[in-house]
């Protein structure tokens, strides 16, 4: 097996005396394209938060390639090569799309290269090539608060894919993706992930998507780790028939 | 390609207008040091920011014209560049406390900072000459001694290169990726974190910027008023580079040249008709707000659209 990228130890986190992680330990592999599953409410997006430093756990560590990354603010996460695509897309609502994946592209860069014009000719190409791969080529031009919900979310996706990231956490990355366009958003996505050797973890509730594209899934319920496996394992699994996926 | 040559244009009629109605020299000077204040505070207004209180940085700019004049320095180039680098410093130790804060607490507390800067000015009798303000000596431009008039003339046409210049510089600013990020921070302050990108350093490099503007203005008001009084830190006058921001609009850098010549000119006009004109100021600002809410740039970046 490949090393982890990012362990959680012993995660506690609740809010108004909810638990939404209660003493969750768990490993992302190098490589591997990790699925969490559970019924809405049960801390799937609260796991994200932790990762990335959106939220601090009452007790437990991240560990990001060994070294602890608790504590750090999620601009000190993404800049270590923790990129995130969220539920509700954050764009640049007023910005095009291409300036979206423009500054995207040069903030990998670091700010104080952030002088030159924004639309230099090879960020151009290299946001349009991002933007060919999720299909969003054709809406360069348009301001993205004036795009159709799932192809706010293919932007937001593929604005996280700009940073480069060496792990990538997606929030339900097909949701608000019409049915036709969910598949091709999914081989777009993994062809990506693949080419750039990127490390994935994505909450979803589209069994589909999860039985044909993850290597592992992680089920959580009510703050804890319910059952992990491969996905042929977890769909048998009664436990989880019964109480996750008959209601995820 | 038309705003270009509207550009153009307004630039040659700029530097023609005091050569058909001298008077206008003052005017056009004065506006356009407060439409470089203006610029200032249209940059943060980018990020959704508002001051009420940038007028410390003018006064603080014009008080170290004062300060520097007096302490024996002679030469306009180095007044003007010392001057605004002491603003471009107060903007960094003010900027490091309150581009923390957003929305009305970053306007009240740019607000008290100023009230507190208009307060050293006029009560610190002995060093700044309190309500009495300082004077402003003419100073020599490249080594030479002018009359007053000639160095008012070389004043206006300075500020008129000078406008060109930085404007075009603050232009290529806000067209950088950081100009970009700070317009972002309105938008989506939690996606600018998750790209890496520290908004308190964008915001503090936008104020920094802001400040120096306003420094501009502040030095340029000093040299064409001859003194430098604490009235130029007042809330009210923070409150007219707001007025004059939204006025012109904050699409682009000539909405703030545009809103302080325009303002300027209608407030001299105004004023030798009636002494209520503060009626028609106000009047005109409402007829803007409502009529272009872009301000009066608004108007060539909509004649550009269509053009195209």
């Amino acid at each position: 097996m490949s090393a982890p990228i990012l362990q959680a130890r012993n995660l506690h986190v609740e809010f108004s005396g909810v638990k939404a992680a209660d003493g969750v330990s768990l490993d992302i592999n190098e490589g591997e394209f990790l699925a969490v599953i559970g019924p809405n409410g049960s801390g799937k997006t609260t796991l994200l938060n932790l990762c990335t430093g959106y939220v601090r756990p009452r007790s437990g560590s991240v560990l990001l390639d060994g070294h602890a990354i608790t504590g750090l603010t999620p601009r000190a996460i993404t800049r270590r090569g923790v990129a995130r695509a969220f539920q509700i897309p954050q764009l640049f609502s007023d910005q095009t799309v291409l300036d979206n994946m423009m500054l995207a592209l040069a903030a990998k860069d670091g700010l104080w290269t952030m002088v030159r014009p924004l639309g230099s000719r090879a960020r151009r190409d290299e946001a349009i090539a991002l933007l060919d791969l999720i299909g969003l080529r054709d809406d360069r031009n348009r301001v993205s608060r004036t795009l159709p919900e799932g192809h706010r979310k293919l932007l937001d996706i593929a604005v996280a894919l700009a940073l480069k990231p060496r792990l990538l956490l997606l929030d339900e990355p097909t949701s608000g993706v019409s049915t036709l366009e969910r598949f091709s958003l999914m081989e777009s996505l993994m062809s990506a992930l693949r080419q750039r050797s990127i490390t994935a973890l994505f909450v979803e509730h589209d069994m589909d998507v999860v039985a044909r594209y993850a290597n592992r899934v992680l089920v959580w319920n009510a703050g804890t780790i319910m059952a992990q496996g491969h996905p042929d394992e977890i769909f048998k699994d009664e436990r989880v028939l019964k109480n996750v996926i008959g209601v995820a | 390609m038309i705003r270009t040559l509207v550009f153009v244009l307004a630039v040659l009629a700029l530097v023609i207008a005091p050569t058909v109605a001298p008077w206008l020299e003052f005017v056009l000077t004065i506006a356009i040091a407060k439409g470089f204040a203006a610029l200032g505070v249209a940059i943060l207004l980018r990020a959704g920011l508002i001051s009420i209180g940038h007028a410390m940085f003018f006064a603080i700019s014009a008080y170290g014209v004062a300060f520097f004049a007096g302490s024996g320095i002679s030469d306009f180039g180095i007044l003007l560049v010392l001057s605004v680098v002491v603003a471009g410093m107060a903007g960094a130790v003010v900027g490091a406390f309150l581009v923390r804060y957003r929305a009305i607490f970053f306007a009240m507390l740019n607000l008290a900072v100023s009230m507190v800067f208009y307060a050293l000015f006029a009560k610190l009798y002995g060093i700044t000459g309190g309500t009495d303000g300082m004077p402003v000596p003419v100073p020599h431009v490249f080594g030479l001694a002018l009359s007053e008039p000639a160095f008012k003339n070389v004043l206006f046409y300075g500020s008129v290169a000078l406008m060109v210049l930085v404007g075009f510089l603050v232009h290529r600013y806000l067209d950088s990726p950081l100009g970009h990020a700070l317009s972002a921070v309105h938008t989506n302050e939690v996606r600018l974190e998750y790209l890496g990108v520290p908004v308190w350093a964008v915001l503090l490099v936008a104020y920094v910027l802001s400040a120096m503007l306003a420094g501009i203005g502040g030095a340029i008001s000093a040299f064409a008023i001859g003194r430098v009084v604490p009235d130029f830190a007042f809330w009210t006058a923070s409150g007219h580079l707001v007025l004059v921001a939204v006025f012109g609009g904050i699409g682009g850098v000539p909405g703030a040249f545009i809103g302080a010549l325009f303002l300027e000119l209608l407030h001299t006009k105004a004023a030798a008709y009636t002494d209520a004109w503060n009626l028609i100021v106000g009047a005109t600002l409402i007829a803007v707000i409502m009529f272009l809410p872009k301000g009066l740039y608004g108007l060539f970046s909509r004649s550009e659209v269509s053009a195209q």
